[in-house]
């Protein structure tokens, strides 16, 4: 099983950090029924992050990691941008690729991956923010989806360039001010979620994280979906506290104040995909 | 300030750029010449057992209990260490630490200020360290120390380091044991 290069030599068990045992000990590989609420009492995969104090985005990948069906075998694809803080730190195979071409690099590896272990289960999941996913990477993306790669894109979307101090982005709604955008945006938040849909996607799905077991089987979903069917689609509002100006202890109700507007929950499935999911749901895996 | 090196990276020229390579199958690399085995595990006990904070750096591959190669690896290291009278620092992954390692407890390639104990550990074993880790850890450690590096390698090597045995597996690291124990005694530390 591929959970056992986390297991540590009885040797060495006295000379490796802490962290590196209850990795092995406390983690929850080889269940694909771990989840959300796995994270009190179990090991995260996630051994600390550098994003900001009360980031919403930290919270969303607390939530994925904690969801993934398989991480043993599950490969994360990211982009350069906030969440690319996060990935050094986290406990799976992950690869950085150029900032925006995240679908085509996780298209090879989906390929290769099938070619190289055709009887065994290998998710592979892009996650990035909206200008990676939207702006640089917008062709990578519709053209995996065209394509029916089976992957799973997932995209944090805090509506602006966070880390480099406030542009605009495609996916900033029409009349945003930031720092760096001082007249406002002049056009509409790009719609992503319906391209994904009309672009050939099995199952697209946009919310806030405020509600951690929704992102649990919305994630869940997507990666059966990707799995048997072709590309899934998850757009997350994670907002940038700092960009708009909240308090570090303000993610959640800003995230809660959108699930009735522009983020409320929306969900679009093909018949094929709630097959998919109805034989998850049968096995008890849902 | 050094000038910028051949590969326009790192300060110093790496080996490769000195005309350093790997040896060829059957033989181990001392320095800049190609040796018998044997001889370059002479110098390689003796170099451990003389210097001063002689530590072994056992990478994931030797660490984790993945295949029985390395749960045999794991033990055969552990009896090393005794033999040596070395410390153990493990290079369990290689992620980028935040805020930043703690050198006494383990090593990181993506750190170069704080590999090799802030340069007091003079001599090292690398072992189990996936080969293009330890080619970025050894040209550090080359370029930035005076710590005598051992590569025991079960693939080609790595010219970077002073001493490269390649192919090492079970069988091969056992013939090392054995001939530190020898240089041991001839150094009267047994």
């Amino acid at each position: 099983m591929a959970y056992k290069i986390y297991k540590v030599n009885e040797e060495f068990k006295d000379i490796v950090p802490e962290e590196v045992v209850e990795l092995e000990e406390k983690a929850t590989w080889g269940n694909p029924k771990r989840g959300v609420m796995d994270l009190p009492v179990t090991k995260e995969l996630l051994e600390e992050h550098s994003l900001c104090a009360g980031c919403p985005e930290s919270a969303a990948i607390r939530y994925i990691l904690a969801s993934l069906p398989n991480p043993e075998d599950t490969i994360i694809v990211n982009s350069t941008g906030c969440t690319s803080l996060v990935f050094p730190h986290i406990s799976l195979h992950t690869v950085h690729s150029l900032f925006g071409n995240q679908n085509s690099v996780a298209s090879g590896i989906k390929r290769v991956l099938e070619w190289r272990f055709p009887d065994k289960a290998k998710d592979v999941v892009v996650l990035a923010g909206d200008g990676a996913t939207v702006d640089i990477g917008l062709d990578y993306t519709l053209q995996s989806f065209f394509r029916q790669e089976k992957i799973t894109t997932i995209c944090f979307d805090n509506e602006v360039y966070a880390n480099t101090g406030g542009q605009e982005s495609g996916l900033t709604p029409k009349g945003h001010v930031f720092k760096m955008a001082p007249k406002g945006k002049l056009f509409d938040k790009v719609p992503m979620w319906q391209l994904a849909i009309d672009s050939g996607c099995h199952y697209v799905a946009r919310l806030t994280v405020s509600s951690p077991k929704k992102v649990e089987r919305v994630i869940k979903e997507a990666i059966y979906v990707a799995r048997e069917l072709g590309p899934t689609y998850i757009h997350l509002y994670t907002p940038c506290i700092l960009e708009i100006g909240l308090n570090s202890d303000d993610g959640l109700d800003e995230m809660r104040s959108r699930d009735k507007e522009r983020f409320a929950f929306f969900e679009y499935k093909t018949p094929h995909a709630e097959e998919v999911i109805a034989k998850y749901k049968a096995e008890g895996l849902l | 300030m050094a000038k910028l090196g051949p590969a326009h990276y790192s300060p110093y020229p790496v080996a490769v750029y000195e005309g350093i390579l790997t040896p060829p199958k059957g033989k181990a690399l001392l320095f800049t010449e190609i040796v018998d085995e044997e001889q370059a595990m002479r110098e390689a006990a003796k170099a451990m057992l003389t210097r001063e904070n002689a530590t072994i750096f056992p990478g994931p591959q030797v660490l984790y209990a993945w295949n029985d190669e390395a749960k045999e690896k794991a033990k055969l290291i552990k009896e090393m260490a005794q033999i040596l009278d070395a410390k153990i620092i493990p290079m369990y992954d290689y992620r980028p630490k935040y805020p930043k390692i703690d050198p006494e407890v383990e090593i990181n390639p993506n750190h170069p200020n704080l590999t090799i104990w802030h340069n007091k550990i003079k001599a090292c074993i690398f072992i189990g360290v996936h080969c293009h880790y330890a080619n970025v850890a050894l040209k550090i450690i080359r370029s930035e120390t005076d710590c005598f590096t051992i590569a025991m390698c079960s693939q080609a090597g790595h010219e970077d380091a002073m001493i490269t045995l390649r192919d090492q597996h079970v069988e091969e690291i056992e013939k090392f044991l054995e001939v530190a124990k020898e240089v041991k005694k001839e150094l009267g530390k047994a």
